[in-house]
């Protein structure tokens, strides 16, 4: 702000202000020739509307000097006229900056302590998953639903299949930096047609009966297109976060329709990094927790 | 003053019954979102009644149309009455009627439809925006001119009040709505960021100023003292409170940003104003309320004048609250709160429509050329249950925002918030359901007026007028 707007408004604010003393002081004192308290003013409108000219209430002109007097000293105290910063150099900002930094020094010796043990350990120790549960209903539940059973486009974190990879590091890659994935639009490459010959093959992939003719033509064009991110075999490619298409398990729904859709519309996930919001040690105590959610796992599973 | 005067009574008739009709349409779209926070499948899935385009729906009728009919009915009877002549021009009075109801009937078709500016309570897009720009230059004509060619030697101080609202709202209506259109029913603001956002709220927080606040003192220095038949308690308090009460509401829209990306310094000048405020609201209060001294056993038989009363004490408690949430500390609390919605309630239920009521009543039988309503008693259960609607919808949302503003911060001691959201939300339905209930009350009253109105402008039946038709 330059001087000239600061000037501006600290001219009018306190003008405004001052006005307002003034308008008070001016009208409370009785002038000569006033009415006197009983009477009205002598103007009468439709036909019987009058006006008494009584003095103000005592009480409400205290509490209107009472509150200009506060609100100059807050001014004087506070940033508000302009760029004077106030005697007291308030601001928003430090005030966050010292909140955050007296909690940093509160909590973060806590989750220092944990981001020292393993991942697999952590994962089975009572009180730390307690903190970790309130993490992630804060966190992350809004998107993955509260029990971590996930929602149309995100994917669940219950069961033992992972786009990313389940192991520990994985886990924590995915929260701390974040994951895209993006699954191409083929709609306008493979015609309405070849979409159709395409996503009945991969309804077909996890057992379901479909129609052969159309099973055998998308399979041909499933390894021309597909097959790269995919897999040959449908199971899919966790370096690029493809998902596997032979199971169960769906992220963005596992109807005909839906699958129809992801082919021919694309799809884009994005798993936002918590690095800079909740910092490392917090991430590793919630890869704990994630790592928990699933823990009947098959071990093997990466 | 000379009785035969032909006052224009056709448009404040037409305002006055439009009145009614948009306070049952917007109150029950308020009673049907109500339901929706409980009960969201109550949109049926389908777009046009979702919560988010329902919500401006409802807030724009019981503003603009029910508050904005009660508004130019009673400014049209006032400023006749009290400046002894006519409105200045008939066609420009009917212009406002036709155009007003257009604007309203064009916002409950875009609304629905997800047509929308995205500010809050400056939704409607930019036709519809020059359209209200029209109209209310239009009325504002009718207005001062009839001010000008009055016949009385002073201006009446609920003129006053009327014309600084009419005049803020245009210059808050034209300078919030700047956009470049792109289509009919698009366009984007001329302001961006910060800089948007403190334009909205300077407008938003002047609409409760000067629509909900001065157009409505100008109201009550009307029809309270004609009701009470008593003079006015304090000229010298109408001045002070009016000078400070529009010079100073001006500031205040920056308590709407507290700890955003606003400067701090329109912060501190928004906090500080508000509590300044206090004192200049209170003061049309005072005025108010202390005009019964003398009279206050008329409030014991007079429905009207109970409205009328207990709509200033919603008054002085609503604009209490308001300059206390101003406060950045208790701001912190109850931003984002159902304390809000409560806060708000207080003011549009207890306050504008209490008021509103009151003045309806005392408009309609002359208006259709009766010495009172048809029903007296119904007037006074319309005034017992929507009192009782009033004190259950906002207890419920003060209990439901202090409760929710106390969750959100709870800390457990490893630093995690103890409470998700989630949690809070569903710790909020009981209050939901008493809103709920508080908003039907509400309601059921509004239709009782509507029947109260519907059967006091039916023709009457003349006795001897029967009996000679039997007769024949």
């Amino acid at each position: 702000m330059n001087s000239f707007w600061s000037w501006y408004i600290t001219i009018i604010v306190v003008a405004n202000i001052l006005a307002c003393w003034w308008l008070i002081r001016w009208t409370a004192k009785p002038r000569p020739g006033e009415a006197a308290q009983d009477e009205t003013t002598g103007h009468v409108w439709d036909e019987n509307l009058s006006e008494y000219n009584k003095p103000m209430p005592r009480w409400w002109l205290w509490m209107f000097y009472i509150s200009i007097v506060f609100s100059l000293i807050y001014l004087i105290l506070y940033p508000g006229l302009g760029r004077y910063p106030g005697v007291l150099n308030w601001s928003a900002e430090t005030a966050y900056a010292t909140e955050r930094e007296q909690a940093e020094t509160r909590y973060a010796p806590l989750f220092a302590a944990y981001a020292e043990r393993e991942i697999t350990e952590l994962a089975t120790d009572r009180e730390a998953m307690q903190t970790a549960h309130r993490l992630f209903g804060n966190n992350c539940a809004v998107c993955h639903g509260a029990d971590g059973g996930g929602a149309p486009g995100f994917p669940s974190l219950t069961n033992n299949e992972w786009l990313y990879g389940g192991s520990p590091e994985a886990i924590k890659h995915s929260i701390m930096h974040g994951r895209q994935g993006f699954m191409p639009p083929m709609g306008g490459v493979l015609g309405e047609r070849g979409v159709d010959e395409i996503a009945t093959y991969v309804y077909s992939l996890n057992g379901r009966s479909a129609p052969d003719r159309l099973v055998n033509a998308g399979r041909a064009k499933f390894q021309q297109h597909c097959a790269v991110c995919h897999a040959a075999d449908g199971t899919g490619n966790k370096a690029l976060g493809a998902p596997n298409l032979t199971t169960e398990n769906w992220v963005y729904g596992g109807s005909l329709e839906a699958i129809r859709a992801s082919i021919r519309d694309g799809r884009s996930g994005d798993m936002p990094g918590q690095q800079a919001l909740l910092g490392e040690d917090r991430v590793h105590l919630l890869a704990a927790y994630v790592y928990s959610l699933s823990a009947e796992r098959d071990t093997e599973q990466e | 003053m000379s009785a035969t005067t032909a006052y224009n009574e056709k448009v404040v008739r037409q305002f006055a019954v439009m009145t009614v009709v948009w306070g049952v349409v917007g109150m029950l779209v308020g009673v049907i979102i109500a339901a929706q926070l409980i009960w969201p499948a109550l949109n049926f899935d389908v777009p046009w009644l979702s919560y988010g385009r329902l919500r401006p729906l409802h807030t724009n009728a019981v503003i603009f149309a029910f508050g904005g009919c009660a508004l130019i009915a009673t400014s049209y009877w006032v400023v006749q009455r009290t400046c002894q002549v006519p409105l200045i021009s008939n066609k420009a009075a009917a212009f406002t009627f036709w155009g007003w109801q257009l604007v309203i009937v064009l916002a409950a078709i875009t609304l629905p439809l997800g047509i929308t500016q995205g500010k809050e309570y400056a939704e409607l897009e930019w036709p519809i925006a020059v359209l209200i720009t029209a109209v209310w230059l239009t009325y504002a004509y009718v207005f001062f001119g009839t001010i000008a060619k009055r016949k009385t030697k002073h201006i009446y101080v609920a003129n006053w009040f009327y014309g600084a609202f009419i005049i803020a709202v245009a210059l808050l209506h034209v300078v919030n709505n700047l956009a470049i259109p792109v289509g009919w029913t698009h366009s984007y603001p001329v302001y961006a960021g910060a800089v948007d956002a403190m334009a909205q709220w300077w407008y938003g927080h002047n609409a409760v100023g000067f629509f909900l606040t001065a157009g409505f003192l100008g109201m009550m220095y009307y029809f309270v003292p004609k009701q009470a038949e008593r003079p006015i308690y304090s000229y010298r308090l109408s001045v002070v409170h009016f000078w400070a009460l529009i010079s100073i509401y001006m500031w205040a829209g920056p308590h709407h940003l507290h700890y955003t990306a606003l400067p701090e310094w329109a912060q501190s000048l928004g906090m500080v104003f508000s509590l300044i405020l206090l004192a200049p609201s209170w003061g049309g209060m005072i005025n108010g309320i202390m005009t019964l001294s003398g009279a206050w056993h008329k409030l014991r038989t007079d429905p009207i004048l109970k409205f009328l009363v207990v709509s200033l004490s919603f008054y002085g408690m609503a604009t209490f609250e308001g300059s206390m949430m101003s406060i950045k500390t208790v701001n912190a609390l109850s931003h984002y709160t159902e304390w809000t919605i409560g806060h708000v309630h207080a003011g549009a239920l207890g306050w504008v429509a209490f008021i509103t009521f009151g003045a309806i009543y005392f408009l309609i039988p002359p208006l259709y050329g009766k010495k009172q309503m048809h029903s007296v008693k119904l007037i006074e259960a319309h005034f017992w249950i929507a009192t009782l609607g009033v004190v259950l919808y906002i207890a419920s949302m003060w209990i439901a925002g202090v409760m929710q503003g106390l969750m959100w911060r709870a800390v457990n001691d490893d630093g995690t918030l103890t409470y998700t959201f989630i949690e809070v939300l569903s710790a909020t339905y009981p209050y939901y359901i008493v809103r709920l209930v508080g908003g039907i009350l509400f309601f059921v009253g509004m239709l009782m007026m509507a029947y109260n109105v519907w059967r006091t402008a039916l023709p009457e039946q003349e006795p001897v007028a029967k009996a000679a038709a039997q007769a024949a």
